[in-house]
C-alpha cells in the first residue's frame, strides 16, 4: 500500500455569525437572491399574457365575427384560429408552470442550503463554547434551536427577496389598473392601507414578544424532561413525582397562557384585516354607485374594478403573511444567535486550523503566577507557579476544593487562566493551535465522557484528526461522495469524507491497522482492560461474510476445544449440540429451535405465541402435552413461591414466573374443572403453554421433562426444520457443526453447546480451558478485536464507572501525547487496580511528562514529584521523601485517609 | 432425580425435619445440584463458607489437616449434610471436604438459606432444636468423657498409693 501523504485539506473557518437574518441572507446568498429575481421578473409578461389569453380567446375567437383573423402572419379561419389559441394556451400553462416549478426548486434549494449553512454554523459555535459553559446552561435548551427551531428560516429565507417582489408587484399592476379605471376608486381601493400599515405593525410587535417568551419557556420545558430523564432514579427514589409533575404543569400553564393570548391578538389582527378588506367594497358600493347614478363613471368600469378589487385580496394577503413571517423569522434568528455567543469561546483559527506540521513539545513547562477566578470572584488557583522537566512524573495533590482540580483543567488549556500563563519551551499554551494541544496534551478526567457507538471508536477518537487516507470509494459511489461533498461547500460546510480513513496511525506510533490492533491489545494489557475486553469479544458477533478468516478459525478453535476437552478428561462440562440429541442445559425453546433466533419472530420468549411454533407442536401432537407440563410448572411455582411478598428477591433471582403473573396462573389452575384442561379458555392455554419453554432440564430438574417428553420435542425440533418455509430460514442461525453461526456469540460458536448445570467448578474450568487454548491459537487479540465492537451505549452507560476511566485511559495513552494530565482518573478503581493502572501508565510514559491530580494523596509515592495545593495555592513541592515528615501537608493529608 | 426428590431427601435431614413441605421445595429449588468427580474438593478447610452441601448420591470424606498432614475424620453417604455450621456461624470451613468416588451434593447457598432462616420462623425453631439436641448430645458425651477421666484419676491415685 502506498502511504503518500496527501495535502492535508483546510475546512471553512468562520469567526463570526451575520447578528440578523437579512445580513446572513445577503452575505451568503446575494447572487442567488438576484438570479431568482431576475427569473421572476422573466416570467410576469408570461403570467400577464396568460391572464390575457382567455379574453381573446372568448371575445375574438369565440365572440369574433370577422374572420379570418391574423396570427403570428397568418390568416386563420375560426375553428384554426381557436384552436390555435388554444395551443398558446396549453403552451403558456406549460411555460408558467415550469417557471413557478423552477423557481419554487430554486427558493427550495436556496433556503435549504442557507439552513443547512446556519445549522453548521451554530454547531460549529458550539465546539467553541468554553467546557465550563454546560455548568450553567442545559444542553437541553441548545438542542432545539439546531433541529427545530431554525427549521422555519429555511423557508423564510427562500422567499425573503421574491415574494414581496413578486406579491408585491401584482399588487401595483392591479393598483396601477384601477387608477387607469379611475383615480377616484383607485384612491378608494388604497385608502384604508395606510391604517392598516399604521396599526398592524403596532399589533403585531406585541405578538412578537409573546412569542419570544414562549420559545424560552418551550426551552425550559426541553430543559426539563432532559433532566427528568436523567434524574429518573432521584426522583423514584425520593418520591418527588408530584412536585416534578406540579413544576411541569405550571411550566404548560405558562405555555397555554401565552399562547391563547398570541391566538387572541392573532386572530384580532386577522379579523382587523377581514374587515377593513370589507370596507373597501362598502366605498366601492356607496361612492362608486353614486357616481354611476350621477353620471360621473360608467357602469362597466364599476364592474371591472370590482373585479380587480377581488384580485387585489389575494396578493395583499400574502404580502401580510410575509409580514408576520419575516418578523418570526427575524425574531428566531435574533434569538438563537444570542444563545451562541458566550464569552470566553475558543477562537475558531485555534479550534480548526491544520498547521503543516505539529511539532512535540519540548523544553520546559513553566507555569507562572496562574489564577483561575471563580463566578463569585473566588480564586480557586491563586497564583501558582512552577517549572518542570517534559521528562518529569509529577503528582498534585490536595483535599477536594483546594484547587487541584481546576490546576489540571488549566494545564490542559480546558479552562482558561483569569491571570498568569503556561508556556512549554517558552510558547504560551493559550496560542497554541487545537491541533497541537489536542494531539501533544492528553487529558482524562474522573468521569470522562464515552461517546454512543463502539468502545474502538472511543479508543481511537484521539486519532482522528483529519482524513488522513481517501476513502476507496468504487466509480459510482465515488461520483455521489464529489456531488455530496460539492454541495457542503456551497452551504459553506466542512467537506471533509467522513468516509475516509481518520486515523492517525503515525501519531499512534504504527504503521498500519494490523499494528494499530496489537497495540491497542497491548495498551489495554498495560491499563488492566484486557480481560474486560476479551470478555466483550466472547459475548460479540463475528459476521462470516465480512470476517471469513476470522470465522474459520474460531471454527478450528471449536474443533480443538473438543479434543481438549476430552483430553483433559471434561467432556462432561460442556454438553454439546447434536441434533439427534436433546440438551439437557439447554432450555425447551433452544432444543426446539436448535439454533440462535436472528430478529424478533422466533425470540425464545415470543416461541410460545408464534403460529408456526404452535403449528409444529400441533403436527407432533404436543400441544396438549405441553399445556400439561406447564399446569405442572405453574402449580409447583405457585406452591413453592406463595407466600413470598410480590418484591422478594427470590423472585427476581429464581423463578420464571414473575411475582405480578403469579396470581395469573394461580386464578388460571383454580379455573382447570375435572382436570380437564380442555375447560380453559384459548388465552389460558396459551399461557400456561409459555411456561415450559423456559425450562432448563438439567438447572430446574422438574419432573415434567422426563427422557419421553425429551424425546418427543426432538421429534418437534426435526418437523420444526422440515417444514420451516423458506423465507423464514433467515431468521434462525441454526446450529450446524461445519457452520459458523453469525447469530450466536463468539464464545457459544466455540464452546457449540451449554456449559453444563450442576458440575463441579463448570463454570470457571471451561472459561479457563477456552482462554489457554484461544492464547495458544493466537486467536486471543482477535477476541479482544471483537470485543473492541462492543457497544458503550449512550454515554458509555453499558459500561461501569472503571471500564469508561480505564477506556478513557486507554484513549489518552493511544494517541501518544507528550504531555499527560491525569484528573483523578482511576477513582474507581480498587487498590490492586489502582497500582496496576499506575504501573503500566508509569511504564508507557517513562521518559514523557504526566502530570497526575490523584485523589488520595499515598499514591504520590512513586512519583518524581509532588506538587501540593491548599487554597488554591500552591503551598508544597518537591520530591515525595523531602515532603514526607511530620510537620507537612503532605503527611496531614496523607493521614486524613 | 428431581426437585421432588431432593425435597424427599432434604426433609429426612433433622435440620429440616419441621419446616413446611412448601419451603423446603423452595430452599431445593434454590439450590443446584453439583456433581464432583473422585477426589474433587468440595470444600476446603480455612476456606470461608458460602455454602452447605447435601449429599444425594455417593460418598464424601471429610479430611482435617493437621500439622501432620490430611487425615480422613470421616465419611458420610447419602442424605448427610455437611459444611452447614459453616454457614450458620460465619466461620472458615473447620475441614475439607472430598468426594470419594463420584459425588453428587445439593449446593445450598448460604444467603438464600439465610434469608429463609430470617424470614421464616418455623425453619429458625427446627434449626434451633436440631443445634439444641447436638449441643445436648455433646453435653452426655462431654459427661461421660470427664466420668471417664475422673475414674481413670481415681484408679491411678489408688495405684500409686
Amino acid at each position: 500500500m502506498s502511504r503518500e501523504t496527501p495535502p492535508k485539506p483546510t475546512p471553512p473557518i468562520e469567526d463570526s455569525i451575520e447578528p440578523s437574518v437579512y445580513r446572513f441572507i445577503l452575505r451568503h446568498s446575494l447572487k442567488q437572491q438576484i438570479l431568482l429575481l431576475i427569473l421572476t421578473l422573466i416570467s410576469f409578461p408570461f403570467l400577464y399574457y396568460s391572464l390575457d389569453l382567455p379574453k381573446t380567446i372568448v371575445n375574438h375567437a369565440i365572440g369574433g365575427k370577422h374572420f379570418p383573423q391574423p396570427l403570428f402572419g397568418l390568416e386563420l379561419e375560426q375553428v384554426p384560429y381557436l384552436m390555435t389559441l388554444c395551443g398558446v394556451f396549453l403552451a403558456l400553462v406549460f411555460v408558467n408552470g415550469g417557471f413557478k416549478y423552477y423557481i419554487n426548486t430554486l427558493k427550495g434549494q436556496l433556503g435549504e442550503r442557507m439552513l443547512r449553512r446556519f445549522r453548521y454554523a451554530l454547531y460549529q459555535r458550539l465546539m467553541r463554547f468554553p467546557p465550563s459553559y454546560f455548568q450553567k446552561m442545559s444542553s437541553a435548551q441548545i438542542i432545539p434551536m439546531i433541529t427545530t427551531e431554525c427549521e422555519q428560516l429555511g423557508g423564510f429565507i427562500g422567499d425573503a427577496f421574491v415574494l414581496p417582489l413578486f406579491q408585491g408587484g401584482q399588487l401595483l399592476t392591479i393598483i396601477f389598473f384601477m387608477f387607469v379605471q379611475d383615480p377616484m376608486l383607485g384612491a378608494a381601493a388604497v385608502s384604508l392601507y395606510p391604517i392598516q400599515g399604521y396599526i398592524i405593525p403596532k399589533l403585531q410587535r406585541k405578538v412578537n414578544q409573546l412569542g419570544k417568551t414562549r420559545i424560552r419557556t418551550v426551552r425550559m420545558v426541553a430543559d426539563r424532561v432532559q433532566e427528568t430523564a436523567a434524574g429518573l432514579g432521584e426522583i423514584q427514589a425520593n418520591d418527588t413525582a408530584k412536585f416534578q409533575l406540579s413544576h411541569f404543569a405550571h411550566l404548560l400553564g405558562t405555555i397555554y397562557d401565552i399562547r391563547f393570548e398570541i391566538y387572541r391578538r392573532k386572530f384580532f389582527v386577522k379579523f382587523l384585516n377581514n374587515f377593513i378588506g370589507q370596507l373597501t367594497p362598502f366605498f366601492f358600493f356607496s361612492i362608486g354607485g353614486y357616481l354611476v347614478i350621477r353620471g360621473n363613471l360608467s357602469f362597466g368600469a364599476l364592474v371591472a374594478v370590482l373585479a380587480a378589487y377581488k384580485d387585489l385580496a389575494s396578493p395583499w394577503k400574502e404580502l401580510l403573511d410575509f409580514y408576520q413571517n419575516n418578523q418570526n423569522s427575524r425574531l428566531t434568528y435574533d434569538q438563537i444567535v444570542e444563545q451562541f455567543d458566550p464569552a470566553n469561546m475558543v477562537d475558531a483559527e485555534l479550534l480548526l486550523a491544520e498547521p503543516e506540521t505539529i511539532p512535540h513539545l519540548s523544553g520546559e513547562l513553566a507555569v507562572a503566577n496562574l489564577s483561575l477566578s471563580g463566578d463569585d470572584k473566588s480564586r480557586l488557583v491563586d497564583g501558582v507557579s512552577f517549572t518542570l522537566g517534559l521528562d518529569e512524573h509529577v503528582a498534585i495533590i490536595g483535599q477536594s476544593g483546594s484547587g487541584k482540580d481546576e490546576l489540571a483543567l488549566l494545564l490542559a488549556r480546558l479552562a482558561r487562566p483569569s491571570a498568569g500563563r503556561i508556556t512549554v519551551g517558552g510558547a504560551d499554551v493559550a496560542e497554541l493551535p487545537l491541533a497541537v494541544v489536542g494531539r501533544r496534551i492528553g487529558y482524562v478526567s474522573a468521569t470522562p465522557y464515552l461517546f454512543t457507538g463502539t468502545l474502538r471508536d472511543n479508543l481511537l477518537l484521539g486519532l482522528r484528526h483529519y482524513p488522513v487516507l481517501p476513502a476507496d470509494h468504487g466509480d459510482e459511489t465515488a461520483k455521489k461522495r464529489a456531488k455530496q461533498l460539492a454541495e457542503a461547500r456551497h452551504a459553506g460546510n466542512i467537506d471533509f469524507d467522513i468516509g475516509a480513513d481518520w486515523i492517525d496511525y503515525q501519531g499512534a506510533g504504527v504503521a498500519d491497522a494490523h499494528e494499530l490492533s496489537l497495540r491497542i491489545a497491548e495498551v489495554l494489557g498495560r491499563l488492566g482492560f484486557e480481560e474486560d475486553v476479551y470478555g466483550f469479544g466472547l459475548r460479540g458477533q463475528v459476521d462470516p461474510d465480512t470476517s471469513p478468516e476470522l470465522a474459520a478459525r474460531l471454527l478450528e478453535a471449536r474443533q480443538a476445544l473438543a479434543q481438549r476437552l476430552v483430553r483433559d478428561g471434561i467432556t462432561n462440562l460442556v454438553e454439546t449440540y447434536d441434533l439427534d440429541r436433546y440438551n439437557s442445559n439447554a432450555s425447551v425453546a433452544e432444543n426446539l429451535l436448535f439454533g440462535t433466533p436472528v430478529g424478533p419472530v422466533f425470540e425464545f420468549d415470543a416461541l410460545s405465541t408464534n403460529k408456526y411454533v404452535l403449528q409444529v407442536l400441533d403436527k407432533v401432537g404436543l400441544t396438549e402435552d405441553l399445556i400439561e407440563a406447564g399446569r405442572d410448572v405453574a402449580a409447583t411455582m405457585t406452591e413453592i413461591f406463595a407466600d413470598l411478598p410480590a418484591d422478594h428477591p427470590f423472585f427476581e433471582q429464581y423463578s420464571f414466573i414473575g411475582a405480578t403473573d403469579l396470581p395469573e396462573f394461580k386464578t388460571i389452575l383454580g379455573a382447570i374443572d375435572n382436570n380437564d384442561l380442555k375447560t380453559l379458555s384459548e388465552e389460558q392455554r396459551l399461557r400456561l403453554l409459555s411456561l415450559p419453554f423456559k425450562l432448563v432440564a438439567a438447572r430446574h430438574r422438574l419432573d415434567v421433562l422426563d427422557a419421553r417428553m425429551q424425546e418427543r420435542l426432538l421429534e418437534a425440533r426435526r418437523a420444526f426444520r422440515a417444514d420451516l418455509p423458506e423465507e423464514a430460514r433467515g431468521q434462525i442461525g441454526f446450529f450446524d457443526p461445519e457452520q459458523y453461526n453469525a447469530a450466536a456469540s463468539v464464545q457459544d460458536n466455540i464452546l457449540f453447546g451449554k456449559i453444563a448445570y450442576g458440575e463441579a467448578d463448570a463454570t470457571t474450568r471451561v472459561p479457563e480451558v477456552l482462554s489457554e487454548l484461544l492464547h495458544e491459537l493466537e486467536l486471543h487479540t482477535s477476541v479482544i478485536d471483537v470485543g473492541l465492537d462492543h457497544n458503550v451505549g449512550t454515554a458509555g452507560s453499558r459500561l461501569s464507572l472503571g471500564q469508561r476511566q480505564r477506556a478513557a485511559l486507554a484513549r489518552g495513552v493511544l494517541k501518544r501525547p507528550d504531555l499527560m494530565i491525569l484528573n483523578e482518573a482511576t477513582s474507581a478503581l480498587d487498590g490492586q487496580a489502582q497500582t496496576k493502572v499506575m504501573d503500566g501508565l508509569f511504564g508507557e510514559f517513562a521518559g514523557r511528562c504526566l502530570i497526575w491530580a490523584l485523589h488520595r494523596a499515598t499514591l504520590a509515592r512513586n512519583f518524581d514529584r509532588v506538587l501540593v495545593m491548599s487554597g488554591g495555592k500552591l503551598q508544597e513541592q518537591g520530591r515525595f521523601a523531602e515532603l514526607d515528615h511530620k510537620d507537612s501537608l503532605t503527611t496531614l493529608l496523607m493521614a486524613a485517609e | 432425580m428431581s426437585l421432588q426428590q431432593e425435597y424427599e431427601v432434604l426433609r429426612r435431614v433433622p435440620f429440616f425435619a419441621e419446616v413446611e413441605s412448601s419451603k423446603l421445595k423452595l430452599l431445593a429449588f434454590m439450590s443446584e445440584r453439583v456433581g464432583f468427580d473422585d477426589g474433587k474438593i468440595v470444600c476446603r478447610q480455612g476456606d470461608p463458607g458460602d455454602a452447605a452441601y447435601l449429599i444425594i448420591d455417593g460418598a464424601a470424606d471429610i479430611v482435617l489437616e493437621g500439622p501432620a498432614g490430611p487425615v480422613t475424620v470421616a465419611t458420610l453417604g447419602a442424605n448427610e449434610i455437611v459444611g452447614e455450621m459453616a454457614i450458620l456461624c460465619n466461620a472458615p470451613r473447620n475441614a475439607t471436604v472430598r468426594a470419594k468416588g463420584r459425588l453428587v451434593a445439593l449446593r445450598i447457598a448460604k444467603e438464600p438459606f439465610m434469608r429463609m432462616v430470617r424470614e421464616f420462623p418455623n425453619m429458625a425453631v427446627s434449626i434451633m432444636q436440631e443445634l439444641a439436641h447436638r449441643v445436648q448430645a455433646m453435653n452426655s458425651q462431654l459427661q461421660a468423657a470427664r466420668n471417664e477421666v475422673n475414674q481413670l484419676r481415681a484408679r491411678m491415685s489408688a495405684a500409686a498409693e
